[in-house]
């Protein structure tokens, strides 16, 4: 990861951001002062470090800044779908959107489950170098859910963690054994909790609307199945566990309860999750096609509970580009999944809003806590930590439309919502990769 | 895309009918008055009138069908339309060309109007809302979303045996609710017509979840739920349900849910019964009644020409009457 951007000019360069307000979690910072970035570090806050002359000024004046943002989520769709997007279009987005670190799951094509494809992975983001890109490893070989794939190798090529994605185990002792393999290199595995039989290959919330318009549909079950399910094997082997993606209200307080009895799993949400409902769909609209299902508006307000009382940790976008062909067709056909990287920030700013979290509180959710459940250093404005920054102005508003999207891929249902909240700079290591402001 | 609303246009005509949900019951009431008037035409010698001459109507099946597809064949034909059937089964797809391209190709023939069915709820929406402004859609059944036209045409039976007044009606729909866009079309359909009572008789593992919410009274006992009704619809059930473990055996389905003679008892003395084909005999129902003094099974049959020229001569007038 560090060997991105080496020899770049503008690394060595000395950086005073002045007259925003600062927030950095980790530290318990919330003030009005100033960033001093040398080397690709932060160099200090508050005073000028000795001997620090900047070589650039940034004003931030009415701004936020706080550490880069962590995405858990992101598919990035290279190797093996550069139609739908590539690792350069979606970190360029990623820049755009204040997002520093993105985690790509290993459900590209090929699989990540050889160390030749995180090193390939590696090598383009390193090239384009405009967000870090850190990878999941496969759980099993080529994710067919049979045979355990070569962790160790995995971790050592420098995976942050196990997964087997959204593809299915053959049985519970294979994923025993794979979850006690994980334990054994200290690999954090990221769970996502879907029993695929009773999801039975549904497109949309078992309930009120499914019925109505009859489509094959996925109950709440399949979630809360699985996580029952998970959660046994956690408890007995004492694997680092993390539940990917939850979407009901049912299964955040099973998290919950887990949690009260000392099992010390985590937990995200997607932020689209916090805002859509299985009514979106009503009209067959298929950028509102996700996988699993927008449940119950009840759901949506359980999970908002659960990000406010700490259940879930992280806030994540689960970027999906796709291409225009993939949403057109009958709603069962088209392919699931929302771009999300333009939204994260502004629609999660909505919790703020909506009094949900403070803004220190959210900016954890984005920040140190995705990068602890990574195992990264990132997500603090720390001394010495590499100098992964987002500078936004918290009250420009601006319209989400297809001009002002980044990602290639232009499927999102927040097409024509008014947005909160534009990041106007992004360094990553110390370079300004993003900036609205010459 | 725009919703049910896609199928009304701005003087609160049908421009498309997908689903009979978001319709309101002056709409439906002007079908049925208007298949009405079509059903004394087809009872004629010369069972043609020229409403449509000169306008060319794509029948457009990507799933296997002979009743539905013969009688909207019949139904544009006596409208004096020009029909082209395009029988497009998975099979016969040519691999890679979207459902759009397919669209397109036909459109670029100056179509007026497409009459399609599909096997993906919503197949009907996403279509209507890409084809071109002069075009109308008529759903012919999609996936287990909408079966509208066969819904109307059951509306249309139920008035003509038990007069207009649906409100001291009783009506029971009999079988696999959840994988039928017919049951939910009649629902929709027989709660606008204001029904005194809409119930469906099905296993648990045939009924939708929420079924109440459609405006139904859930039973699980034949012999309960078709108590004191005075039309029982009865509904297809597909063999390949024994291989999802939704039932356990034809035999068994026959025994508990079967229409006979003697369960029929429990009905209103006068009741009519209903099925939209084709019937499974001794599955949903025996000979016996089938071929009965109550079926009208081919009564609706034969108003599913009126209804469906009901329903295209509507289609296209209120695009001719409209802004083009």
């Amino acid at each position: 990861m560090t060997s991105m951007a080496r020899g770049s000019r503008s690394r060595q360069q000395q950086i005073r951001i002045h007259g925003g307000h600062v927030i950095d979690p980790a530290n318990g910072v919330d003030a009005v002062t100033d960033v001093y970035v040398a080397r690709g570090r932060i160099a200090g806050l508050g005073a000028a470090p000795e001997g620090f002359t900047a070589d650039v000024e940034i004003d931030a004046g009415g701004c936020v800044i706080c550490p880069g943002l962590v995405d858990l989520a992101a598919a990035l769709r290279e190797p093996g779908q550069e139609h739908k997007a590539t690792i350069a279009s979606e970190t360029r987005a990623a820049a755009g959107g204040g997002i520093t670190t993105l985690c790509c799951a290993p459900d590209t094509t090929p699989v990540i489950d050889t160390p030749a494809v995180v090193e390939l992975i590696r090598q383009r983001a390193a090239h384009t170098g405009k967000a870090r890109v850190v990878t999941l490893g496969a759980l099993t070989r080529n994710l067919d859910g049979e045979q355990l794939s070569e962790m160790a190798a995995l971790r050592k090529a420098g995976c942050v963690g196990v997964s087997n994605a959204t593809r299915p185990m053959l049985n519970s002792l294979v994923l025993r054994r794979a979850l006690e393999y994980a334990a054994t290199f200290d690999l954090t595995v990221f769970l996502h909790p879907i029993d695929h039989a009773l999801a039975n290959e549904g497109c949309a919330h078992e309930g009120r609307v499914s019925t109505r318009m009859g489509l094959p549909a996925i109950p709440e079950a399949a979630e809360t199945a699985a996580v029952a399910h998970l959660l046994a094997l956690i408890e007995q082997i004492g694997v680092r566990a993390h539940f990917c993606r939850l979407t009901t209200g049912r299964a955040a307080r099973m998290i919950a309860r887990a949690r009260y009895d000392g099992v010390p799993v985590t937990a995200d949400v997607a932020v689209p999750y916090l805002y859509l409902s299985e009514n979106d769909i009503s009209d067959f609209d298929s950028e509102c096609h996700v996988l699993p299902p927008f449940r119950t508006v009840e759901d949506r307000e359980q999970l908002r509970n659960a990000v406010r009382n700490g259940t879930i940790q992280v806030i994540c976008s689960d970027h999906q580009p796709h291409e225009p062909d993939a949403k057109m067709g009958p709603f069962p056909s088209t392919r699931p999944g929302i771009s999300g990287l333009d939204s994260l920030l502004p629609l999660s700013l909505r919790l703020v809003d909506d009094e949900l979290l403070d803004l220190p509180e959210l900016i954890r959710r984005l920040t140190v806590a995705p990068a602890q459940i990574l195992g990264l250093p990132g997500g603090t404005l720390s001394t010495g930590a590499s100098a992964d920054i987002c500078i936004f102005d918290p009250a420009q508003t601006w319209l989400l439309d297809h001009a002002s999207l980044r990602s290639q891929g232009h499927n999102t249902p927040f097409i024509g919502w008014e947005m909160k909240g534009r990041v106007v700079h992004t360094l990553l290591e110390g370079r300004l990769v993003h900036s609205l402001r010459p | 895309m725009k919703g049910t609303n896609l199928q009304i246009d701005s003087q609160g005509r049908l421009r498309h009918f997908l689903t009979i949900s978001g319709l309101n019951r002056q709409l439906l009431t002007e079908i049925l008055d208007t298949a009405e008037s079509f059903a004394g035409i087809t009872e004629q010698t010369v069972k043609k009138v020229p409403l449509l001459r000169g306008k060319t109507i794509v029948n457009l099946f990507f799933e296997a069908s002979t009743r539905t597809r013969t009688t909207f064949e019949l139904a544009a034909k006596r409208l004096s339309a020009d029909v082209l059937n395009i029988n497009i089964t998975q099979s016969s797809t040519t691999k890679g060309e979207t459902l759009l391209d397919t669209l397109r190709n036909i459109e670029a023939m100056h179509v007026d109007m497409f009459v399609v069915r599909h096997g993906e709820s919503g197949a009907a929406h996403f279509i209507a809302s890409h084809v071109a402004p002069h075009t109308s859609v008529i759903n012919a059944g999609d996936g287990r979303h909408s079966h509208p036209t066969q819904a109307m045409l059951d509306m249309f039976t139920i008035r003509r045996a038990k007069g207009p007044d649906f409100g001291r009606l009783r009506v029971a729909i009999v079988g696999d609710v959840l994988h039928s866009r017919v049951a939910r079309s009649q629902i929709h359909a027989l709660n606008l017509l204001n029904t005194g009572e809409v119930r469906i008789v099905a296993p648990g593992t045939l009924v939708p979840a929420f079924a109440e919410s459609l405006g139904v009274k859930v039973f699980h006992d034949l012999h309960a739920g078709i108590r004191d009704v005075d039309v029982i619809m009865m509904l297809r059930l597909q063999h390949e349900r024994m291989k999802g473990a939704l039932l356990p055996s034809e035999h068994e389905y026959y025994e508990l849910f079967g229409l006979t003679e003697k369960k029929i008892a429990n009905a209103s003395p006068d009741a009519i019964v209903m099925h939209p084909g084709p019937i499974n005999r001794g599955v949903e129902m025996d000979s016996e009644v089938a071929d009965g003094p109550r079926s009208v099974i081919l009564q609706q049959v034969t108003h599913g020409i009126a209804v469906r020229m009901a329903v295209m001569s509507m289609a296209m007038r209120s695009k001719q009457d409209g802004n083009d």
